[in-house]
């Protein structure tokens, strides 16, 4: 690596240092053509199929605005509380650069859509409130593949190779303004805002927010000043950032190297870096102190966009509950804690257990088994909740089978085991393993005898009045059950037959 | 008389009723091309083949029964800055040289879709920045006229091609005067529709909020024709007006003014005008008012700044849309051997494919939207450019339409202001305001200039989407010019 970066340790940088944040989020839309032609925009197609004479620039080829693009971007505005511009235009933004067909990107200026709003995030029990700067509508480029060389970029590479099928995806581009005060949770609220926008978008529906992928893509700008100055250091921007987690690793990582450089005397250059899922850190990339011009100036091949207010106003009312205010809703419909329920969110697990509600599951279960096993299940794996080869109305229908006393919680884990292991639903899993308590009473009694009599000692305890004793027998039932017997029905019969009341 | 003489109108006609093949009235202008295009070089490109096929499948609708349009089966040399699917598109650049596109524009499609035969693509100023046709990257265009002297521009191979009767129609596109001018000096008919009445889609780009496609033809009822059948509503492009195109064949036909209210533009004439010009302009708005036009003398003061905001806004214009010309996809690629990085070969391409005035206009542009100097410049030329409409507006509240001369002189010699960029510019400062405020002009022949037998133009200006008076008008001074004359002014020049 070019530049192996001098670290603080994170607690000692935040002692002497206030961390200012700024996050730039750039999210493709999920229309079914692109910003200003016709193509088609699904992902993972070969590439330069998904191209037309617009999208290639070819000499000639004129842009026509995808209105569905612009009316996302207004729902997105709407949903960050922002303005709507009454009047607005696109501009042009000029430089040369292989991916991009036109050598300029139809992007907007000074006259950005939606101004001015803001997304309210939870951190800690704590609501911290992030302004919205701008939304604006622009064009995707193609994608580079730099081949050859050590870092996988442009320079030093042997030769470079272009998909244009991404080049014109509508993109939407939301700008914070500057995010001071968060102090030693900044990396946290960075990671809490992303994650809310991202749920925002798909509350919308207007994009699938797949970072792995592409489709949200998060820039993050981090400044240092001293404890007690009023006056904001210099940042940088970090980009390729493409998960939640590098998110937060991204500006931690950032704060402790601009905390060594200044702790040092040294002068914090402004300028890109580059983000490594790796190790972490960021490396230095183009410096922003030679700023390019982009000669930004009205595109003169399409119209003003003059949204309808009657129009904006019935966009604003057709807006769907936002994640935030449904959380709160659900909250009240679990009567879980606000820890039970930050918990879930971090975990990506309210739609989970939404829909195992749904599907005829109580909250309480529903929350239990996604957020016990299955989470465990999950994190063993590697892998998210989301991803488990299980549906919440198999997760419900375990819980019924539970609840009927069919199973019992140990062997409902050993359903869930084989439904993730692919032997089919809930039920074809009990059959195939042979997965039912143990209900004939005459076999029970028999167990019972027969785990009474190697227990001797435990046995006389009981009767003596030692009631708490009674667990180690019901597990040997269990245990001699093999997990199949009701725990509770061994206890009824265990006290029975040692002539004590329970 | 030879089919090569005959009008648009006439040769429809003629096809029509099966008088005459498509493939004979095709066949005769592919001759007159091959006879009198070594002199002239109005064609950068001709494909007779395609040509005659074209025709000949017009000749069998019309056996089959097909009812066509007025123009089926006439005619037409097409300027090679409109894409054409099987012919070449260069723009008389060498950075396109031997494109084929994979598309065709709208205006070409509409072309065909009206039956007219596509012979081949006329010569220009490369992308359309000039106004001589020297500009471009394969050689200059002479005027019929007089071989040694300039057919105008950037459309100089269109006006070329139909002032020597090499075709009855062909089309143009106007950005600064880029019709009218070359219409002006070879004494043809030439005009510039409403901005967004003619789609600019497939026409490669110089100056996206001036350049308008439009027709040149030897009288205004087939100008008037031609419009109509590319013209409309495009929605492949967004600046396109979604109206109804003005009844301008209606207006052709139409020739009289008795009534019209003439605005004369005071501001143009005086120093710089060629006398000839001068007096033949003076004579046609006599003859204007002879036939019943009321004229009153107009002032609009912010014409004088017309041509240096034009000069920061298409050249800011054209550096960004020129910037696609990078060897990545499509065109010249110069100095890929392995060892230079695609920024390298990217700007040889440039330094090698664009000729002189078009990295000119690049390096203009560019300075122009510059941080620090885009107000100073592109602003304050949007600006001019806000107060110039405005002067319209306010000379189209007292008169239906202003006239002018087209051009301040006739056509000038070739090389003489090869070297002098600000003596060509003033060619076209008649022309340039009508651009910047998106409305109609028209230039139609009135006359000879005295000091040089050579070409003089009227122009016809008309508010946006009344395109028709400009035909309206132009058709009753043809009328009158030519009962005077004793035909057309184009009979009067030399035999090639």
């Amino acid at each position: 690596m070019a530049d192996t970066a001098t670290l603080m340790p994170y607690d000692e940088a935040l002692e002497r240092f206030e961390p200012v944040l700024g996050l730039e989020t750039h999210v493709e839309l999920g229309t079914a053509s692109k910003m200003f032609c016709g193509c088609p925009t699904a992902f993972g197609a070969p590439p330069n199929t998904q191209v037309c004479p617009v999208c290639l620039a070819l000499p000639g080829s004129l842009p026509v605005a995808n209105e569905k693009a612009i009316e996302s971007t207004i729902r997105i505005g709407l949903a960050l509380n922002c303005t709507i511009a009454e009047w607005c235009r696109m501009a042009r933004k000029n430089y040369f650069y292989p991916d991009m067909p036109k050598n300029y990107q139809i992007s907007q200026y000074d006259e950005p859509l939606c101004t001015d709003g803001y997304l309210d995030v939870e951190v800690d029990g704590k609501t911290v409130r992030v302004e919205i700067e701008r939304v604006h509508l622009e064009e995707d480029t193609g994608k580079s593949t730099h081949v050859g060389g050590a870092t996988g970029r442009i320079h030093g590479a042997d030769y470079s190779i272009v998909d244009y099928n991404r080049a014109g995806i509508p993109l939407v581009e939301i700008v914070t303004k500057p995010i001071a005060g968060t102090d030693r949770l900044a990396p946290e609220v960075a990671r809490a805002y992303v994650t809310e926008l991202r749920e925002v978008m798909r509350s919308l529906g207007v994009s699938d927010v797949r970072m792995e992928q592409g489709s949200l893509r998060c820039d993050v700008n981090v400044s240092l000043m001293p404890r007690g100055s009023a006056e904001w250091g210099t940042r940088t921007e970090t980009k390729n950032v493409n998960s939640l987690r590098s998110v937060e690793r991204a500006v931690r990582g950032e704060i402790e190297r601009q905390a060594a450089i200044l702790a040092e005397g040294g002068r914090i250059v402004q300028e890109t870096r580059h983000f490594h899922e790796d190790t972490g850190q960021t490396t230095s990339g183009r410096s922003k102190e030679e700023a390019q011009d982009y000669r930004y100036f009205p595109e003169p091949d399409l119209l003003p966009i003059a949204p309808d207010p009657a129009w904006v106003e019935s966009l604003k009312a057709a807006l769907p509950e936002l994640p935030s205010a449904r959380r709160k809703r659900l909250q009240e419909e679990w009567g879980v804690s606000d820890l039970d329920m930050a918990a879930m969110h971090n975990a990506d697990a309210i739609d989970l257990v939404e829909a195992t509600v749904a599907a005829g599951a109580p909250a309480a279960d529903a929350r239990k088994w996604w957020m016990g096993e299955l989470a465990r299940r999950a994190n063993e794996s590697a892998t998210v909740l989301a991803d488990l080869p299980i549906t919440p109305a198999q997760v419900a229908r375990v819980t019924e089978l539970v609840a009927s006393g069919a199973l019992n919680d140990k062997l409902a884990r050993q359903v869930l085991e084989g439904v993730l292991a692919g032997e089919g639903g809930p039920d074809e899993v009990v059959e195939k393993r042979g997965l039912q308590v143990v209900s004939d009473e005459g076999e029970l009694s028999a167990i019972i005898d027969q785990v009474l009599a190697d227990n001797a000692d435990a046995a006389e305890k009981v009767r003596g009045g030692k009631i708490a004793a009674v667990g180690a027998l019901v597990g040997g039932v269990m245990k001699a059950s093999r997990g199949k017997a009701d725990a509770g029905r061994a206890r009824e019969l265990i006290l029975e037959k040692l002539g004590v009341q329970g | 008389m030879s089919l090569i003489r005959k009008t648009a109108a006439e040769l429809g006609a003629l096809v029509a009723s099966r008088e005459v093949t498509a493939v004979e009235v095709a066949q005769a202008h592919l001759d007159r091309i091959a006879e009198v295009d070594g002199q002239v070089n109005a064609f950068l490109h001709v494909d007779a083949e395609s040509a005659l096929a074209q025709a000949r499948a017009i000749d069998e609708r019309i056996a089959a029964g097909e009812t066509l349009g007025p123009l089926a089966g006439v005619p037409i040399a097409h300027k090679d800055v409109f894409t054409t699917t099987g012919m070449p598109t260069t723009a008389g650049s060498k950075i396109l040289e031997g494109w084929l596109p994979p598309y065709d524009a709208t205006v070409t499609r509409r072309l065909r879709e009206a039956g007219l035969v596509i012979l081949g693509k006329t010569n220009l100023d490369e992308f359309a920045m000039g106004s001589s046709t020297e500009n471009s990257a394969y050689g200059a265009t002479h005027n019929p006229w007089d071989l040694s002297r300039i057919p105008g521009g950037s459309s100089g191979g269109s006006s070329a091609a139909v002032s020597a009767y090499e075709a009855p129609l062909s089309t143009g596109t106007d950005t600064g005067g880029s019709i009218r001018q070359p219409a002006a000096v070879t004494g043809i008919v030439g005009m510039k529709p409403t901005y967004g009445g003619s789609s600019r889609y497939g026409l490669i780009a110089f100056a996206s909020s001036l350049d308008t496609p439009g027709p040149f033809a030897r009288n205004v009822l087939d100008a008037a024709l031609l419009h109509e059948a590319f013209s409309g509503h495009d929605p492949l492009d967004s600046t396109s007006i979604d109206a109804p195109v003005p009844p301008v064949v209606e207006a052709a036909r139409h020739a009289d003014v008795a009534g019209m209210r003439v605005g004369v533009v005071k501001e143009f004439g005086g120093e710089g005008y060629q006398p000839g010009v001068l007096a033949r302009f003076n004579e046609a708005v006599e003859l204007l008012e002879s036939l019943g036009a009321k004229v009153v003398e107009v002032s609009c003061p912010t014409f004088s700044y017309a041509l240096p905001a034009y000069y920061l806004i298409a050249p800011s214009e054209c550096s960004s849309n020129l910037a696609r010309f990078d060897a990545m996809r499509y065109g010249l690629r110069v100095g890929d051997d392995g060892t230079r990085s695609a920024e390298e070969v990217m700007a040889l391409t440039r330094a090698a494919g664009f000729g002189p005035e078009v990295k000119r206009r690049i390096m203009l542009g560019t300075y122009a939207l510059s941080s620090g100097y885009y107000d100073a410049y592109y602003g304050q030329a949007q600006k001019v450019r806000t107060l110039i409409m405005r002067d319209f507006e306010a000379a189209f509240q007292q008169v239906d339409v202003l006239v002018s001369p087209t051009t301040p002189t006739t056509a000038f010699p070739i090389g003489e202001r090869a070297d002098d960029p600000m003596a060509m510019y003033l060619a076209d400062l008649c022309t340039i305001p009508t651009n910047l405020a998106g409305n109609a002009a028209i230039s139609v022949p009135c006359g000879l200039a005295d000091e040089d037998g050579l070409p003089v133009g009227l122009q016809v200006m008309a508010p946006v989407l009344a395109d028709d008076r400009c035909y309206r008008v132009g058709a009753a001074v043809e009328k009158a010019f030519e009962s005077r004359w004793g035909g057309p002014l184009l009979s009067r020049a030399p035999a090639l």
